[in-house]
Formats: structure tokens, sequence, C-alpha cells
């Protein structure tokens, strides 16, 4: 009983340890739109460069060492070398120790060299660059441009969903309005920190026309998990359409707030006929119908007004942060909210 | 009375010093033996809590956008695993191991304290419940273990749920520290005549270590917790960014305690292995001082790494650099320790028991771990690593594959030192094999949700980013190993169901604790030992292969008057000819209350706060003039 | 605010057996320098928390010129004495001479409340001159820390009266339990230090 138990152990090894392994490799084929392993840009490139030696390393030593304990399982298992009785009593060799610690040690440094020099290249930060400030909210991201005048002649500024120039140097300023968020596009770059009362720098580039999808990466409340966002790089004429576009902003109140539904409130709220399918706040579908406003307002216009400027000052406690809005923001929101009377549903 | 201190050691009657019975004694009971018993059971009973918790946030991940669980519960229920698992699990049952082994290995009568060790077991009772009174109204704490500022203010956590962590985790903070303070002495202080400190079984160097590192680290944590409570009860401004407070000064003090808190984890497990892989290979632990000074090394080190859970705030590139050095660092102390427990293995005489195969369980799976800490010691790495599920397997693998296949060893080897009862051979091999192919199958495909994008902490993910299979997978594996501890739980019931009967020595052990009965008398020898070896049993039962070193139970511990200090020499008419064992009391458990009340008070109402420093005031009045030792009556 | 003093517990052991030990130093007084080990780590992370907050004041007062270093250099002064009285108390019990004891162990708790009393009255003006603890984060951090080394020394005058009415009593607190007035030296002259480091760091670098 006692001589088949390594043997199991090597079989249970084999198949707990390489199955995964293969599945994974084999996995590599399909479509992972947050494969931080598929990099389309400099930066992600960099970082996979240094992965993927680490990796190498660590699958040697992992053969190396887990090889020496399984055949240590192996030829000791049943020993008849022993005196007395028992095994020779070795209590240690020095050489043994120094060459232990020095062989990790070199393969530390090997590693240590290419991962210096990649923190201060993903560190550079190039004032010449394409600039994007990038904004956390509780739970969406706003990307403003600085050097793009949008069209109410502040700085251009998006929800959700960011357009860059492709091929292009993307220098990103990371900031939050309320808690810490983490701005993570795997296929282009690491993650980094937007953290209220500080300013942080990353940048990224995208080497192929297309969409990538990121997500943000340190929990940051209820509805952490919605509050995904991708980056579109398109070709410089296909960007200046779309500045073009954004820019000239719908004249039409009610265009405009089921804008701002579709992108900020979509993320927890349900509004039938739209593309805000969120399920963590109450259904606006039928709102203009409903008698109050979060359960403690009755629903009219100015009520609408002070929940939409903070609705935590009005319910403490409320899963719904403040938003930050503009007066035209919560303007268009109210216009456009009074029209949800169920009749979108059909 | 000189004439009384023979050679031959005291004289005891084992009636005089038989374990009282009834639920009072246990309420007042300060022998180490069985605060390791309440130790133990309380951690494995929230070890099941923190096992719920974990199977029903897998169940909500089994598939996508599953509504299983609301995106609120989802958040208290990974906050709860997180802090459940590290703070009332593989903790106390550290601890449970400490209480029991320490004086033992050690060959003393108790620990140092014993009043003070009753007052901890209590303290983190009260804690653990604390924390978890959340959950009988549905806000359980939900910001995450680690709790960063400023999500937690009371602007952005507005519920109870933060109260009950915060007041929670100090409280927790306090039993450790206490704790810490007694081991720590105790270890230094109370050593059998002849255990210097390189003769000191491993187990008890690595509980050494973990005393200093909690002493060191968890001031860090109560001022963390204190500015935080401050922030929530006070309105002052540590961590708010409209007036200028940092966030980041969370992270700083709670990394500062928490990094030390991973090797706080990790190290009992190392202590328990490295005694348990010589017993099952026959042999001395190999390298026995480089095992230790790469304990200490690890617990150095430790305190200089905090900053690598802060690679992705900005510090900048240098300090960056820094940090991932120094971390990387790491690799060699615990290099060192795996390679050694190898060479232990190597030309021994193998024994594949139970506790034998988690001990090799747990070198398997923390070469993986450790391998994957490499990876995300390199920032740049750690910049697509941090906070996905690479990261989540990763500290698992060292959590579990580590401390708990660890801890599990332990519990197998010592479970006959604590109730005189082994555990059953058969369903301990089966639930190896399903331990190890569940953990495996739950955490190794993390690893590679990880690296396709999977954030952690998410409540749902939508299809399309390809995490379905791998996510529905682990679920599985997540049962399989409740499965293997659903036939722990067998054993260990069907254990109590049988005659007590284990031999004193089943394993053919080499240190103290094999030397005494199973479950040893409550003041554990009859005489005291006397060192000469770091494997004193195995010195004894086998000079011919060790050596004809004079065998520790043949020499009579010297006569009291040579080891009592002139400094104490008043105390003449108390000597050695008896053994004083100290007394019960019910002190500990009123000051604890008081520590409760008073803590209790910043949830409910502050009129608790002050009947509980009432409570606390007269407790330790009460504590201080209680006698410690001895037969009160006669002492006045 | 009772964080530190559950772990200071207990602060008064009598007749404990003396048990011979392996450093030959009594097992309590090691526990309180591993204590002390602790409590400086506290103490560490609190004015590191000061140094990185106070200058942050979104809004007056702020630190620079706002306090009176000739009333806090006294009071500092006092803490000090206090320490010089702790050693004459402990020289007086461990040479058995009782009345000595007991005129510096209240000198020694004296001093101490006279300390408090400053620390009352530096509150008091402070808060009239609109520094709150939630007016800005060089009140939050300067009322935090000062606050519990005010809450140290709380515990210190109490321990400290509690030996004086216990040698009273005949068996408490004698000649051959020095060692009970021994730790709690140790205790009192640990935060008479940690005033010196708040002082200078608080106060006399805001000073210039």
């Amino acid at each position: 009983m006692l001589r088949r138990v390594p043997v199991r152990l090597v079989l249970f090894a084999l198949l707990t340890f390489m199955i995964p392994m293969i599945l994974t490799a084999c996995a590599g084929g399909v479509d992972n739109p947050q494969s931080t392993i598929d990099p389309a840009g400099a930066a992600a490139d960099e970082i996979v460069d240094i992965y993927s030696l680490i990796w190498w390393l660590a699958v040697v030593v992992f053969v190396l060492v887990e090889g020496a304990l399984i055949f240590a399982i192996f030829k000791f298992r049943n020993n008849k070398k022993l005196i007395n009785g028992r095994p020779a009593p070795v209590h240690g060799n020095t050489r043994l120790e120094i060459i232990w610690t020095m062989i990790p040690a070199v393969i530390l440094a090997v590693i240590a060299v290419p991962t210096i020099q990649g923190i201060a290249t993903l560190a550079e930060q190039d004032d010449d660059a394409f600039q994007v400030r990038v904004i956390g909210n509780q739970f969406f991201w706003e990307f403003e441009y600085p050097d793009i005048v949008g069209a109410d002649g502040a700085p251009l500024k998006v929800t959700d969903e960011l357009h860059i120039p492709v091929d292009t140097r993307v220098q990103i300023t990371l900031v939050s309005n309320d808690v810490i968020h983490s701005f993570w596009v795997p296929r282009l770059a690491g993650k980094t920190d937007a953290i209220p009362g500080r300013t942080n720098h990353m940048w990224l580039e995208a080497e192929d026309v297309g969409t990538y999808e990121g997500q943000c990466a340190e929990f940051c409340g209820t509805a952490h998990a919605l509050m995904r966002f991708s980056v579109v790089a398109d070709t410089q004429e296909d960007f200046d359409d779309w500045v073009a576009t954004s820019q000239s902003t719908p004249s039409d109140p009610v265009e405009a707030g089921k804008q701002i539904v579709e992108s900020v409130c979509a993320t927890c709220h349900l509004v039938e006929g739209t593309s805000a399918q969120g399920n963590i706040g109450p259904e606006l579908t039928n709102f203009a119908n409903n008698d109050q406003i979060a359960g403690v307002l009755e629903n009219n216009e100015e009520n609408l007004r002070a929940w939409l400027h903070d609705p935590p000052a009005v319910k403490p406690g409320t899963a719904m942060p403040n938003l930050g809005l503009s007066e035209t923001q919560i303007d268009a929101l109210v216009a456009y909210l009074y029209t949800l009377d169920g009749s979108g549903a059909q | 009375m000189a004439t009384q201190v023979t050679t031959a050691g005291q004289v005891v009657s084992t009636e005089q010093f038989a374990y009282p019975k009834g639920i009072w004694s246990w309420l007042t009971t300060v022998d180490h033996k069985r605060i390791g018993v309440l130790y133990l059971f309380t951690s494995l009973t929230f070890f099941l809590i923190g096992g719920i918790e974990a199977l029903l946030i897998r169940l909500q991940l089994a598939s996508p956008n599953n509504s299983f669980v609301s995106a609120d519960t989802y958040n208290q229920l990974f906050t709860m695993h997180g802090t459940t698992m590290i703070f009332l699990a593989v903790m106390p049952l550290s601890a449970a191991f400490f209480n029991l082994l320490v004086p033992l290995m050690i060959g003393a009568r108790d620990v140092a304290f014993p009043r003070l060790n009753a007052f901890s077991y209590w303290v983190f009772l009260f804690g653990a419940i604390l924390i978890n009174l959340g959950w009988l109204h549905g806000s359980a704490p939900d910001a995450g273990w680690f709790a960063y500022a400023n999500l937690t203010s009371s602007q952005y956590s507005a519920g109870q749920g933060v109260d009950y962590w915060v007041v929670g985790v100090q409280v927790l903070g306090l039993s450790s520290l206490a704790s810490a303070f007694n081991f720590l002495v105790t270890i230094i202080n109370m050593r059998a005549p002849g255990m210097t400190m390189m003769r000191m079984p491993v187990f008890i160097w690595m509980t050494l270590i973990v005393a200093v590192l909690i002493v060191m680290a968890f001031p860090a944590l109560t001022v963390g917790v204190t500015l935080l409570m401050f922030d929530r009860w006070f309105d002052t401004l540590f961590f708010v960014p409209e007036a200028n407070g940092q966030p980041l000064l969370w992270q700083h003090l709670f990394w500062v305690f928490g990094h030390p808190e991973v090797y706080i984890l990790i190290l009992p497990a190392m202590g328990i292995v490295s005694e348990v892989l010589p017993t099952f290979s026959k042999k001395p632990l190999f390298g026995y001082t480089a095992v230790v000074f790469a304990g200490v090394g690890i617990a150095a080190l430790g305190f200089s790494v905090w900053a690598h859970h802060m690679f992705t705030v900005g510090m900048g590139p240098v300090p960056n650099s820094v940090f991932s050095i120094a971390t990387m660092l790491i690799a060699l102390p615990t290099g060192i320790k795996i390679f050694n427990w190898i060479g232990t293995m190597w030309g021994g005489d193998l024994k594949f028991s139970t506790p034998m195969l988690m001990s090799i369980g747990f070198v398997s799976m923390f070469i993986i771990g450790g391998l994957s800490g490499v990876m995300h010691a390199s920032p740049p790495v750690d910049s697509q690593q941090q906070d996905s599920y690479f990261v989540v397997a990763h500290f698992h693998y060292v959590l579990f594959g580590g401390s708990i296949f660890g801890l599990f060893a332990g519990i197998y080897y010592w479970w006959p030192k604590f109730f005189g009862r082994l555990l059953n051979e058969g369903l301990g091999k089966a639930q190896f094999w399903l331990m190890l192919i569940g953990f495996n199958a739950t955490f190794f495909p993390m690893h590679w949700l990880g690296v396709i994008g999977m954030p952690r902490r998410i409540y749902t993910y939508e299809e399309g980013l390809n995490w379905d299979f791998w996510n529905l997978f682990t679920t599985i594996g997540a049962f399989v190993i409740a499965l293997a501890i659903t036939v722990f739980l067998i054993n260990a019931i069907s254990s109590f169901r049988k005659e007590k009967g284990a031999p004193d020595d089943p394993w053919d052990g080499a240190t103290l604790e094999w030397a005494t009965s199973s479950p040893p008398a409550p003041y554990n020898f009859e005489k005291v030992p006397v060192v000469n070896s770091n494997i004193p049993l195995w010195v004894e039962k086998y000079p011919e292969v060790y050596g004809h070193e004079p065998d520790f139970r043949d020499m009579a511990a010297p006569p009291a008057e040579e080891q009592e200090t002139v400094e104490h020499g008043i105390e003449d008419h108390h000597h050695d000819d008896h053994i004083h064992m100290p007394n019960a009391s019910y002190w500990p458990l009123v000051v604890a209350l008081g520590l409760l009340l008073g803590f209790a008070g910043f949830i409910f109402t502050f009129v608790l706060t002050f009947i509980g420093a009432a409570v606390l005031f007269v407790g330790v009045y009460g504590w201080a003039l209680e006698p410690a030792f001895g037969e009160p009556d006669h002492i006045y | 605010m009772a964080a530190n003093q559950g772990t200071a517990s207990p602060p008064i052991q009598q007749n404990i057996i003396e048990h011979p030990t392996s450093t030959g130093l009594d097992s309590r007084k090691l526990a309180m320098w591993c204590f002390l080990a602790s409590d400086c780590m506290f103490f560490g992370s609190l004015i590191t928390a000061y140094l990185v907050s106070h200058n942050r004041a979104a809004v007056p007062p702020y630190p620079q010129g706002f306090f009176d270093i000739p009333f806090t250099s006294v009071s500092a002064f006092v803490l000090l004495m206090s320490s010089v009285a702790m050693v004459l108390a402990l020289s007086g019990i461990q040479k058995g001479n009782m009345r000595r004891f007991r005129i510096w162990i209240v000198s020694t708790g004296l001093l101490g409340l006279i300390f408090l009393g400053g620390q009352i009255y530096e509150f008091t003006e402070f808060h009239h001159e609109g520094l709150g603890l939630d007016t800005n984060l060089f009140g939050s951090s300067f009322y935090t820390l000062t606050g519990f080394h005010g809450a140290h020394v709380t515990v210190g005058v109490i321990w400290l009266f509690s030996l004086f009415f216990a040698s009273f009593r005949a068996p408490l607190v004698t000649k051959e339990k020095a060692l009970n007035v021994e730790i709690a030296g140790l205790y009192w002259h640990f935060v008479d230090i940690v005033w010196i480091i708040i002082f200078a760091v608080v106060y006399l670098i805001q000073a210039g």
C-alpha cells in the first residue's frame, strides 16, 4: 500500500499541474479580449517581454525543484541503506547551502535588469504626445481631451469610450472624483490607479485599428464589476471625423439626456428599448409615472434636480453616488427622464 | 527544606492536578493545552464559515451574468471570506499550535503568563463575533479585507458594515499582541535547562519570529485603523481627499502591517513542516541553522517590501525599483527553506503517513506560489497582474497550498497530543488527495483567468470575455475541496467516538512533546527535562546513531537553589519540592468582556463604552491583586 | 483610547512564585520591554501620520507659529522631572525606605497630573483659537498624536497612584517586590522619552 503511494503522487502531480497548463496553451488560439499576453501596443509589448523571461525561468526552476522532490519521494520511499535501522544522520552541508543561495541570486539578477529597464521605459512622460485626461467616477470613466475643444468651449469630454488615433503615443493623466479606481486596458498597457487628490501618469499606444476592452481594476464599491470601458483606436481620418461629430452636441435636450443615460446611468439602471441594461439600481423604463424618487421624495422636477445633484445628501447610505453632473447635464436628464412613460419598452 | 530537593526531581501527586470538569472550568482555564483546544475548535469553526463564504462566491461566478447573490451580498462575501480566513482561521489555528506546543516543546509547565493567555483567547473570540455581527442584519463589512481608504469613509461607506470591520479588527489586533508578548517571553525565558536557542525545535523558532513580527507589525495596523475610526466617528480628515487627506497613507500603514502579516500566516506552517518532514524521513532536519536564519531573514526582509502591494499607485520609478529588488531578495531565504526540506527527505527512509503527505503537499504547492510571487515582484509584470485573478491564484497557493496544507499536517501530527486519540489514516489520505486535486482544480486555472484579464472582486462578468469555462471549472474544484474538508470533519468527529488510547509517541518523534503522555497531564512533565540536543528523543532512543550524549531523562534538573537567581532568593520557602501550577481565573474573561463592551459601544451606543471601561477597570485591578500561582489561602 | 491599556495589562502582579528563567531576567520585565518595543512602533506610526499630514491643512490655523513654545517647554520640563522622581522612588523601595518611596512616587504621579493639566489647558486654548479635531489635517493629526500620548500618561498616573496606595498593604509593594515599581518605572520613563520626541518633532521644528 505504502509503496504505491508515490506512484499515485506522480500521476496526480502530472494531472493537476500539466493538464491545466496544456489546456491553457491550447486556449491561446481563442479570442481573449482582455488578454495580457496578446499585446497590441508598445507598452504592453514591453511588459510581455519581461513576463516571458520570468515565466520561462520559472518553468525551468519549477521542473527542477518539483523534479527533485518527486525523485526523492521515489528513491527514498523504502530506503535499504540503513545504519542501525536509521538512515545516515546527515545534519547539513555548507557548500550546498551556498550553491542553492547563489544560483537563485543569479537568476534574480537576470530578472532584475530588464525589470528596472522596464520600469524606466513605462515611467517616461512625453508632453508632446497626444494628451488624454482620464477621470474615474463611481461607476464610470470620463475621458477629457485637453487639446481638443468641445461643443461648450471647454475641452472635449466623453464617457466610457476612449477614442485615440492609431500608432500614436498617448500620454494619460489619471485623476479620480470620488474613490480609488484603476485604469486597465490589458492589451494596451498595465494598470495605473486613479486616486482622489492625486495625479498619476501612464502612456499607451495602439498599433492596430480596433476596439480594446478595459475595466476598472481596483474595488470601488457596489457596481465595481460593471465599470467597464473600451478604447477605440481609429485611423487619423476616422478619429478626426469622430472628433467633429462629438463636438456637435445634439441641440435637443431629450436626445442629450438619452446619451447621458446610455453612457453614465447604464452601469446601474435599466431602460427598456435603450442600451441602458444595468441591474443594480431601480429600473427607469417607466420613470415618469413613478410616484416617488428613490423611495423618499415625491416625484417632481425640483426633487429630481436635488436628487441628481447629490443623491447621498438626500438619502444617506444610498448606493447611488454623487455623479458630479453639471447643470446642463441635469437639464438634459430631467427632460429625458420625464419622457420615460413605459412606451419605449414596446 | 533542602533535604526534600532530591536529584530525582519533584514528586507529583497526579490526583492533585487532575483536569477540572464543567463549563466553568473552561471559562476560567489558564492551562495552555486547554486554551489550545479552544483556539483549535474556534478557528476550525470560522474556517468552515469562511469556506461557506468561498463556496457562495464560487456559485455566483460559476456562470456569466449570474444573479445567485446580489452585488452587495457578493461584496460582503469576499470581504468576510478574506477577513475570516486570515484573522479568524489561519492565525488562530496557528495560535492553537503555539498554545499546545510551545511549553511542551521547550519543556515548560505553562506559558509565562497563563492568565494573559486566556485573555488573548477571549479577546479573539469576542473580536471574531463582533466582526461577524453585521451578517445578522445584512450589512457585513463590504470594502475588501484591506479596506482601502477612502472607500471606507463615512461618505462612501455610510452603512454599518465597515464599522464592524474597524472595531473587530482593532479587537483582534489586541488579542494577537497580547498573545505575541506571551509567547515571546515564554520562548526566551522558560526553556528547559540545556535548551539553548540553537537547540530549540524549528517550530519554536518560527513561533518566536512570528511573535516578533506581530509585536512590531500590528501597531501599524492599530494606528491605521484608529485613524480610520477617528475619521468615521469623530470627523477627522486623515483620509479625506477634499481636505487634502491622503488615501495612500492608509495603504502604507496597512501594508507595513500587511506584508509581515503574510509571514505571520506562513511561518507557523513552515515550522510545522520542519518538524514533520524529519520525523517521517527518520533523519534530522537538513541545514537546521540555515532554516532558522532563513526564517529570520524572511522576517527582516518582510518589513522592507510593503510597497510591492502598491506598484500601481504611482510611487515613481525609484521607489518601485527599490521595493522590487527587496521583494526579489525574499526568494533567497524562501528557496533555502525549500531546498533544505528536500535535503531532509534526501537519503531518508520515507514513510507516507497523512502528516507527511500534507507536508509534501505544502512544499510542492508552495513552490508554485513562490514562483508566481517572483513574477509580480517585477513592477511592469505586476501592473498586469495586480488586482487580477493571477494574484488571487498566487496568494491562495501560498495561503492554502502553503499555510492550510501545513496546518493540516500539524493537525494530523499533533491530534494525539491534543486529545489522546489518533485520526484515521485512511480518511486522512482520502482528505489529502481530494484536497490536492480540488485545490489545484480551483486555483490553478485562476492564473490563466488573470492572464486573460479577469479582475478580482467583480461580482459578475459578461459573456464573450472567454472567462466562462475556467470559472465553472474553478467552481467545481471548490466543491471538491469542500468534500475534502467534509472527510476531515467525519474523521475528527469519529475520533471522539473512540476510546482515548493514542500512544505517547505514535510517530517516533524527536522533540520533547513526545516524551510526555498523550494528552499530557496539566503539569506537562513530571520532572523538568534537561536538553542536550535539538533532537533529544532520538538521542535517547537511538544512541548508536546520534551519539552517546547524556540522556535528558536520566539527568535530573539541578537542585532548584542553583537555578534561582539571587535576586529572587526571598521566595526560598516555595522551592520546588512540589509543582506550582497557575490557578484558574475568571479575571481574563472579565477584562476581555470589558474590552468587548468598550469597543462594541462604537457601533451601538457610547453608553456601552463607559460600561465597558468600568468593567475593564475593575477587571484589571481584580487581575492584578489576584495571586497567579500556588495555593491562594496560604500566600497571605 | 483603550487600545493601549488592554495590551499593557496586567500592570501589577503580586505573588508570582519565582521560577528560574532561561535568561535570569524576570519574565514580567521582559514582557514590559516587548510591550515598549511594540509601543515604539505605535508612536512611530502616529508620528509618521502627523509628519505627512500636518502641513496639508486646507484651512487655517496652520502649524507654523501656532504653538506656545515657552508654555510647552515648562510642561515638558515637568514631565522630565517626574522621571527623576521616579528614579528616587525606585531607589527608595529598593533600599526598603518606604517613606522615601511614598514621597517620591506621589511626586511622580503629581508631576504627571500637572503635565496632564497643562495638556488640557493647551487643548482648550487651541480650541478657542479655532483648531478642532475636524478643522483641518493639522488639527486631526495633532490632537490624535498628543492625545494618545496623554492617554499613556493617564494610564501611568493611575498606575503610580495604585502603587502608592498598595504600599500601605504590607505584602503588595515591599522591598522584595521592588520589581513591581521598576516595571512601572520602565513604562513611565518610556512615556517621558516619547514626549521628548513629540516635543521636538511637533513643537520645536515648527517654531523656526
